[in-house]
């Protein structure tokens, strides 16, 4: 920790960038915390528990500005990243992308190869709770999985944090915004609720980092990251692209292969 | 008591299942009347909404259906729509819609028969699984607010 805080001092304090965007303790939990001076340093934490996507700011203009911008990011930020580079909306001269590694050593990354090489070798978080909870849905019926969903979706109001926590919902105009032709009713609804949240995670397709933080965003705690990550599982499934290859290459849904297998057309 | 007829909506593409289905007709090869066929340019523009929307607007089975892989007029149409297929279907069996309501298949214009075939066993097989009322309990949910409402005011005026 005090070497990370020491790289961030360093680095504002030479100028060579403008903000240092890490995480600070919160009353609860570890919170993001945006430093622009190198006295500020000392306030920086990384540790287990710092798991939000840290990504999502680096699309916000009205923080970023033309600054250069170091940010702490965690193993699922990491892929955000390489997402956001591959889509041309982030500049890697304009960001100095850290991390901290399982041995508490500090790394910086000069390169998206480097980035992919410490994605392939670097232990992905696990998520107990995710696996038990998919365990469940899985064994169940089709009609109770039905029952779940739409009880659980039912409850969603529409805040649209899942939608603010994502790295990847960077749309300037959303499709739930879009009202020629109205695809999805504005309001809380099991149905619409049901459509928004399908668009939201077919949208993800190839381009999730399988961070969990729309499910981590929701007020109402609903799985639905779950949602995106079960697509995550089809393009490995179907395409052949692990989320890492899929977060560094061409969309999945924009690209194709003649060869792709299916078992459901006739 | 009648038997349930099943309202199927077929998404087809203007170059192949369009034409196969027109020929169909031309050959005089009768079928299911059970469907409704809205025409696209091609596979590739059928946005997995419509079907959601299908659903939503009474529908209890959906046929999807283009050109065979190689054969599209817009060269990659199909194999695009088929990977968002794949994908789609994915997520809507972990979600619990009903996968088997929906037929995606490929019909050239020059197979008729085949898409006669398709029709019927389509039609089949979702009278058997019955009107799609599930899916539609959640579409109601408007229709029953509006009442709630209604029943509200009289309950009002009464008073």
């Amino acid at each position: 920790m005090e070497e990370l805080r020491k790289k961030a001092a360093e680095l504002l304090q030479s100028g060579e960038v403008q903000m240092v965007i890490g995480y600070e303790e919160g009353t609860r939990h570890p919170r993001p915390c945006f430093i622009s001076s190198a006295d500020d340093a000392a306030k920086l934490i990384y540790d287990d528990r710092c798991t939000g996507n840290l990504a999502v700011y680096l699309t916000h203009k009205e923080l970023i500005g033309g600054q250069k911008i170091a940010i702490t990011a965690s193993y699922f930020a990491l892929r955000s990243i390489l997402r956001l580079l591959t889509e041309h909306q982030i500049q890697l001269d304009k960001l100095v992308v850290l991390t901290v590694s399982a041995e508490k050593e500090v790394i910086q990354f000069a390169t998206t190869d480097d980035i992919t090489a410490y994605l392939q070798t670097a232990p992905v978080p696990a998520r107990e709770d995710d696996k038990a909870l998919i365990e469940k849905l899985n064994a169940m019926s089709p009609a109770e999985r039905w029952e779940f969903w739409s009880a659980e979706l039912s409850k969603c109001f529409k805040c649209y944090a899942c939608r603010a926590a994502c790295p990847m919902c960077y749309c300037t105009k959303c499709i739930v915004e879009e009202n020629r032709p109205q695809w999805i009713q504005p309001w809380a609804s099991t149905l619409a609720n049901i459509e928004w949240h399908i668009n939201r995670a077919m949208h993800m397709t190839g381009r999730c980092a399988d961070c969990g933080a729309c499910g981590a965003a929701c007020p109402l705690g609903l799985p639905i990251h779950l949602l995106s990550h079960q697509i995550v599982q089809e393009v490995t499934d179907n395409f052949a692209l692990d989320v890492n290859q899929a977060v560094s290459g061409d969309n999945a849904l924009s690209t194709f292969k003649p060869e792709d297998k299916e078992n459901f057309i006739r | 008591m009648s038997e349930f007829e099943p309202k199927i909506v077929a998404f087809v593409c203007n170059w192949c299942t369009y034409a196969g289905a027109d020929l169909t007709g031309t050959s005089r090869i009768k079928y299911a009347s059970n469907v409704k066929i809205v025409r696209f340019p091609c596979t590739g523009r059928i946005d997995f909404m419509l079907l959601l929307k299908a659903f939503a607007e009474g529908a209890d089975g959906i046929i999807v259906s283009g050109c065979h892989p190689n054969d599209c007029h817009y060269t990659s149409g199909n194999f695009h729509a088929r990977r968002r297929w794949v994908i789609f279907r994915g997520l809507l069996n972990f979600m619990g819609i009903d996968v088997n309501r929906i037929q995606f298949s490929w019909v050239s214009a020059a197979e008729g028969a085949k898409w006669a075939d398709v029709v019927n066993s389509t039609v089949t097989a979702v009278r058997e699984l019955g009107p799609y009322t599930q899916y539609r309990k959640a579409a109601d949910y408007l229709a029953q607010q509006d009442q709630s409402i209604i029943d509200g005011q009289e309950a009002m005026i009464i008073k």
